[in-house]
């Protein structure tokens, strides 16, 4: 359907190639939670792996920061509809948080869980093979609260609802079970080059 | 009578036209837009819908804008759009929009920024600009049928003149029906930022809120947050909602 009148700001094909459907390129660092940043203490800060209810490693703020360290570099997209081209993350990857558990992934589903309650559910085939990380460090400094520091799931392939923030661990599901806003009408994968944003897109 | 029973329905956001029914400045940089739409039979206040234009080559933008209106049974709702320096869909609805214009929508998004009655108060509400917006909405579905839950509304802006609804908001308060507006104006003589004196003040005539929301920019929703969780509330009942970087 034709808006009247409407026009449009294009992008130059360079940065429209790197934008999916419906995103818009900024240069700030938006900021979208449901509610205040949670208080975090890195003496008392735990990352906890669970199979369900039963644990099956946890580590201290100094155990996680021994782990072997991933880096990567690359646009992440949002489902409020900016996109950040450039943003370079630091952190343990999925691959080596299991490595370091001595285990392989018991099921095929998790739900990150955060300090202030937020889940969100991602396939565990999205997160093995280097596409993601628990990262503690953005544009080489630690991560700011806002941005949720100290650690935070990158998964920057999906929309970054998906990247949960003030992380506190990853809870291996037998089904695909929805989180926060998974229940809430946004869809259960999130991939922004199918412009997943909400169930049934 | 029926009985009670707790349906869970998948809830699915199609795209859907609204033709744009009515247009009225609100302040230097904002206007309303009364659209008339289908999901205007089905919202809670606080929500936002997604709006998608279309440039005659099938080049579409998306923005989200939160509803400013409650549900009354017109078949239409109203969004309150702010004009943005170099803004792609705000600057078409600001510049060129017109009664009769045909745009697209989908929602109502955003169920965990929302408020009815049956959700508890007293109510604490706190915007930066124009975060007042869906605020505005749960002030508005108060009024409509929960008049007895007291309620605040912090409201920092720079002026005057740009407070949005500021004459209904000012009415509200001085009718003292359970409500009442603290208003900090940032650029004028003799103005304020929202600080602790103004929040515990606030605190002081609502009593303990069991529902806070706060929407702004970056910059007043942190700030905000971080007052009113120093006052001693809960950070599990206060939602936020933030606008751009």
């Amino acid at each position: 359907m034709v808006t009247r009148g409407f026009v449009g700001r294009r992008q130059p094909p360079e940065t429209g190639a790197r934008l999916p459907p419906g995103q818009y390129l900024t240069d700030d660092f938006p900021i979208l939670q449901i509610g205040p940043n949670p208080t975090v203490d890195l003496s008392t800060w735990r990352f906890t792996l669970r199979e369900g209810a039963r644990p099956i490693k946890s580590w201290s703020w100094q155990e996680f920061e021994a782990l072997p360290r991933t880096a990567w570099h690359g646009d992440i997209h949002c489902v409020t509809k900016w996109s950040k081209f450039d943003t370079g993350w630091e952190g343990v990857s999925f691959d080596d948080l299991l490595a370091d558990a001595a285990t392989a992934a018991p099921t095929g589903y998790l739900l990150a869980e955060s300090y202030d309650d937020y889940t969100t559910n991602v396939p565990v085939a999205d997160l093995v093979g280097g596409r993601a990380m628990v990262a503690t460090r953005y544009a080489g400094e630690p991560i700011h609260p806002d941005h949720g520091g100290p650690a935070r799931l990158l998964v920057p392939h999906l929309y970054f609802w998906k990247s949960a923030k003030w992380l506190k661990g990853l809870r291996f599901t037998q089904t695909d079970t929805a989180g926060f806003w998974e229940l809430r009408g946004y869809h259960m994968y999130g991939d922004p080059w199918r412009e997943q944003r909400y169930l049934g897109d | 009578m029926s009985s009670a029973i707790s349906v869970t329905e998948p809830i699915v956001f199609r795209w859907q036209p609204a033709e744009i029914i009515a247009i009225a400045p609100v302040t230097p940089w904002v206007k309303s837009f009364r659209l008339r739409c289908d999901l205007a039979h089905n919202y809670r206040a606080g929500q936002h819908v997604d709006v998608r234009l279309t440039a005659e080559d099938g080049y579409q933008a998306q923005r989200s804008y939160s509803i400013a209106s409650v549900q009354d049974g017109s078949g239409t709702l109203e969004l309150m759009v702010e004009a943005l320096p170099d803004g792609e869909v705000s600057g078409w609805f600001s510049l060129c929009a017109e009664v009769g214009d045909r745009v697209e929508l989908r929602g109502p998004i955003g169920g965990s920024f929302s408020w009815d009655g049956s959700d508890g108060g007293p109510l604490l509400l706190a915007a930066g600009g124009s975060g007042v917006v869906p605020l505005l909405a749960m002030l508005r579905r108060r009024v409509q049928a929960w008049p007895e839950i007291p309620a605040a509304l912090i409201y920092s802006v720079r002026t005057r003149q740009e407070a949005i609804a500021l004459p209904e908001l000012e009415r509200l308060d001085r009718e003292g029906a359970g409500f009442d507006l603290h208003l900090a104006t940032t650029r004028e003589t003799g103005g304020r930022r929202i600080d602790a004196a103004l929040v515990a003040g606030a605190l002081l005539r609502l009593g303990r809120p069991e529902k806070v929301f706060i929407c702004g920019s970056n910059r007043f929703v942190g700030a905000a947050s971080d007052l009113i969780v120093a006052a001693g509330i809960a950070p599990g009942v206060i939602r936020t909602e933030r606008f751009g970087g």
